[in-house]
């Protein structure tokens, strides 16, 4: 497991350790959804909003 | 051992299922997001040109049904095709296509001015469905139960929404038993079934319905057939609902998804759904590999 940090409130934030860039994860502190975009090192950045042709 | 392409914006546990299944039975795959991709007419972006079948996992449906077309374009073949993304993305095509085909579907009626829908509105009586033509989740779904609340619905979509809002899909309302039923076909075989329920009108998943495993009966499994051979086949989640709650119901297929999500139904049922994906997926290409390599016959 790697940690990265919440871009919202910089609190750490645990990555399984098969997580894959385009992975979407909460940060526990700040509820903020975040988006895996690099793995080596994890990095994070504020997952894009909901649009509205979202879906399946 | 395949390449296999996946376009995504987004992995979500669905296309997590699939990449770990894909990998550990030897597959490389090359994942492209297509937020930073570019299609021109000529040639692939990289890491798709040498792929033996691309997967369209992309989370928007605009960038589904363009990127599966510039697949098609450079002649890769693609799950789902572009035809059945362009269908399954609208749900003016989709109704059109299951009632060409004989599949039972909820009444409906497309109008184009706020006059116009609410003369279909009260012709279906109340209450009645207004949907967005294009749309998941269970986003922007009106139950629609008064005069005024039409009005006040139909006056908000004009007036606030782009164009395509006023494409104004009315449809009827179906007294489902609490429930609708999720099935996962491949090619239209049914891999595993699942109902979705809600005290709500809205039974989506996403909605937050409780899922439980389901057992087809054959007039379910063969609906589900005919809804996915209608849309042009492929992986596709149908979705049916009961009319009424007797031990031998009717159906009614009311919507098709061709990027289906299938993480609550792999958790509500037995079947590995992502393995059942790839095991079709492996006999599909190897079976058209095989058929494009056969030596041509030749002439005495």
């Amino acid at each position: 497991m790697s940690d990265a940090n919440c871009v919202t409130c910089g609190g750490d934030v645990a990555l399984p350790g098969d997580v894959e860039v385009g992975e979407i994860v909460d940060c526990g502190g700040c509820g903020t959804e975040l988006e895996v975009v690099g793995v080596d090192p994890a990095e994070l950045a504020a997952a894009p909003d909901l649009a509205e042709d979202w879906g399946e | 051992m395949m390449d296999v392409g996946l376009l995504y914006s987004r992995i979500r546990p669905d296309e997590k299922l699939l990449l770990t299944e894909l990998r550990e039975r030897g597959h490389e795959v090359h994942k492209v997001d297509v937020r930073e991709a570019t299609f021109g007419l000529d040639a692939p972006p990289e890491p798709l040109a040498e792929c033996d079948v691309v997967l369209d996992r992309c989370l928007a449906t605009s960038r589904s049904k363009y990127a599966s077309r510039f697949v098609e374009h450079y002649d890769l073949p693609v799950v789902n095709s572009p035809e059945t993304a362009k269908v399954c993305s609208d749900k003016i095509e989709t109704t059109l296509a299951l009632d060409e085909a004989g599949v039972p579907t909820p009444e409906t009626t497309v109008a184009f001015t706020r006059d116009s829908a609410l003369e279909a509105i009260e012709s279906f009586g109340y209450p009645c469905v207004l949907k967005p033509v294009v749309g998941s989740w269970g986003r922007l779904m009106a139950k629609l139960e008064s005069r005024s609340a039409a009005e006040a619905v139909l006056e908000h979509k004009e007036t606030l929404g782009h164009y395509e809002h006023s494409v104004f899909y009315i449809q009827q309302f179906v007294e489902k038993p609490g429930r609708d039923v999720r099935v996962v076909t491949l090619d239209g075989e049914p891999l595993a079934a699942m109902s979705r329920s809600s005290d709500h009108w809205l039974t989506n998943a996403a909605t937050g319905a409780e899922t439980a495993a389901f057992d087809l009966d054959d007039e379910a499994a063969q609906l589900a057939r005919q809804a996915s051979a209608a849309v042009g086949g492929g992986l596709l989640g149908v979705d049916l609902m009961e009319l009424g709650d007797g031990a031998d119901p009717d159906y009614t297929v009311h919507e098709v998804n061709h990027t289906v999500e299938f993480k609550a139904l792999n958790a509500a049922v037995d079947v590995d759904v992502a393995a059942g994906i790839i095991d079709w997926l492996e006999a599909k290409f190897a079976a058209e590999d095989d058929a494009a390599t056969a030596a041509p016959e030749v002439e005495p």
